[in-house]
C-alpha cells in the first residue's frame, strides 16, 4: 500500500516544486528585461537567483532520493545559498561606488501599446548619472596617466 | 511514472533555455556595465541548474559535479570581472582599499558604456611604460 | 585558531568522500588526503584560519535558514506581483537601516539575509547603518529590519553592543 503510494507522492511533489521553480526562473528573467534601472533589476535577479534556484534543486532533491546524487544536489543548494547574495552585493557596491544613481521615486510603465517606447526613456534616463561621474573622475584618471 | 518525471525534466531545462535567452538579450543590450555583470552572474545560475537537470535526464551523476563546479567558478568569476574593472588589474591586494583612499594602487575607472573600451586600452597602454 | 583548523580538516575530508563515493579504493583515499592536509596547510600559512573561515552550523542557524526561508518566499512573491502586473507599479527607495551588531560575523549575516530577501538590497555598509535599496516603498519597514537583524545576532550570537568599536581598526 505504501509502498505503491511513495512513488506517486514522490512525482507529484517533484513536480509541483519544479513547476514552481520554472515560474519564478522565468518571472526572474521577465523582470530582468522589465525593469527601468540596475538597481531595481537586481531585485528581478535575486528572484531567480534564490526562490527559483532552489525549488529546482529541491524538485530534483526529491527525484533523487536518499541517494550520492541528492547529496551532491544539497552541496549546489548550499552553495547557491551562501554565494548569490555576496555576488549580488559585490555589483551593486561596486556600482554604487563607481557613482551610478539609482532613480528614486514612483515609477509606472507605460501604457501596454507603448511598450517599445521604455527602453528608450531608460537609456535616456540613467546616462546623465554616468555622464556625471565620467566626467568627474576622468580629469583625475587623465593627470595620474600623464604624471607616469 | 519515471517517463512522466523524464518528461518534466526536459521541460523543465527547456523552459531554464528559454530564461537563458531572455537574459541573453540584456547581457547584448545592458546600458550599463553593471547591467552586463548582474546579468552575466544570473546565467551562471541558470546554467547550474540547466546542468544539474540535464545530469538527471541522461541519468548520470556526474553532471551534478560539473554543477558543483560551476557554481563555484561562477561566484568567483562575478568577483574577478569585478576587480578587474575596479583596478584594472587582478594581481592587487583587496586590503590597500582600506588603508589608503587617496593613493589608489591604479586609477579608479569609470563604467561608461563606450568610454570602457577606450579607457582599458588608456590604462593598459599607461601600465606598460 | 587549531580547533577551527580541525574543523576545516574535518569538514574537507567529509566533502571528499561525499563526492568521491569511494569509500574501499585505496589509490583515491589517499589523493583525498594528501590534498586535505595540503589545503589546510596552505590556509594555516596564509594566516586566515579563524572562526569565520570555518563556517559552524549549529542548530541556531539551521532555524535561522528556515525562517529566512519562509520570509525569502514572502517578499518573492510581492515582488514577482509587482514585475508580472502589465502597469508595474514600483516606488524604488533608498533607506538606512541601523546595524547594532558588533562582531563582523553578526553584521555580514544581517547584511546577506537583507541582500537575500528579494526586493531588498544592501548597498553600503557603514559603522553603524547599512544602506539598502528597496524596490517597494512597503519593503522599507524599520520594524521588520529591526526584527530581522534580532534574529541574525540570535543565530550567529552575536552580543548587539550598539556599537562597532572593533571594525574600525581590522580594517
Amino acid at each position: 500500500m505504501i509502498a505503491e503510494f511513495l512513488p506517486v507522492a514522490q512525482m507529484l511533489i517533484a513536480s509541483v516544486l519544479m513547476l514552481a521553480g520554472v515560474f519564478f526562473v522565468i518571472a526572474g528573467a521577465i523582470g530582468v528585461i522589465r525593469l527601468p534601472d540596475f538597481y531595481t533589476r537586481m531585485h528581478a535577479a535575486g528572484v531567480t537567483d534564490t526562490l527559483g534556484a532552489e525549488l529546482i534543486i529541491f524538485g530534483l532533491i526529491v527525484q533523487a532520493g536518499i541517494s550520492q546524487t541528492s547529496l551532491k544536489l544539497v552541496f549546489i543548494a548550499f552553495f547557491l545559498f551562501l554565494t548569490s547574495p555576496t555576488a549580488t552585493h559585490a555589483v551593486v557596491g561596486a556600482a554604487w561606488q563607481s557613482g551610478l544613481k539609482p532613480k528614486l521615486g514612483k515609477y509606472k510603465a507605460p501604457a501596454p501599446g507603448e511598450a517599445k517606447a521604455k527602453p528608450k526613456t531608460k537609456s535616456k534616463a540613467t546616462p546623465p548619472a554616468k555622464s556625471k561621474t565620467k566626467s568627474k573622475r576622468k580629469s583625475p584618471v587623465k593627470t595620474t596617466r600623464t604624471k607616469k | 511514472m519515471t517517463q512522466f518525471l523524464y518528461y518534466m525534466n526536459v521541460g523543465t531545462a527547456f523552459f531554464l533555455l528559454i530564461g537563458m535567452v531572455l537574459l541573453l538579450t540584456r547581457l547584448l543590450s545592458g546600458p550599463t556595465l553593471y547591467d552586463r555583470i548582474l546579468a552575466m552572474n544570473s546565467f551562471g545560475t541558470k546554467v547550474v541548474l540547466f546542468l544539474a537537470v540535464f545530469a538527471l535526464i541522461i541519468g548520470r551523476d556526474d553532471g551534478v559535479d560539473i554543477a558543483i563546479l560551476y557554481a563555484l567558478m561562477n561566484f568567483i568569476a562575478t568577483i574577478a570581472v569585478l576587480k578587474f574593472f575596479r583596478y584594472s588589474a587582478l594581481g592587487v591586494s583587496l586590503e590597500d582599499e582600506f588603508i589608503e583612499e587617496e593613493n589608489p594602487p591604479v586609477a579608479p575607472r569609470n563604467t561608461g558604456v563606450n568610454k570602457t573600451s577606450t579607457n582599458r586600452t588608456g590604462t593598459k597602454k599607461g601600465k606598460r611604460t | 585558531m587549531k580547533r577551527s583548523a580541525l574543523v576545516l580538516l574535518v569538514l574537507l575530508a567529509g566533502y571528499w568522500l561525499a563526492l568521491s563515493g569511494y569509500l574501499d579504493n585505496p589509490v583515491l583515499l589517499s589523493v583525498g588526503a594528501i590534498s586535505v592536509v595540503l589545503v589546510v596547510a596552505m590556509v594555516w600559512r596564509m594566516g586566515i584560519i579563524d572562526t569565520e573561515t570555518v563556517p559552524y552550523i549549529h542548530g541556531k542557524s539551521l532555524g535561522y535558514f528556515a525562517w529566512m526561508f519562509v520570509q525569502i518566499t514572502k517578499s518573492n512573491i510581492d515582488v514577482v506581483k509587482a514585475v508580472l502586473s502589465p502597469d508595474m507599479e514600483i516606488s524604488p527607495k533608498l533607506t538606512k537601516v541601523p546595524l547594532p551588531h558588533s562582531t563582523d560575523l553578526g553584521r555580514v549575516t544581517f547584511a546577506n539575509s537583507i541582500t537575500l530577501t528579494p526586493g531588498t538590497v544592501s548597498v553600503e555598509m557603514q559603522d553603524d547603518v547599512i544602506l539598502v535599496h528597496a524596490l517597494l516603498a512597503s519593503m522599507t519597514d524599520q520594524k521588520a529590519f529591526a526584527d530581522m537583524g534580532e534574529r541574525a545576532a540570535w543565530a550567529v550570537s552575536d552580543p548587539m553592543s550598539g556599537k562597532a568599536a572593533p571594525q574600525k581598526d581590522s580594517k
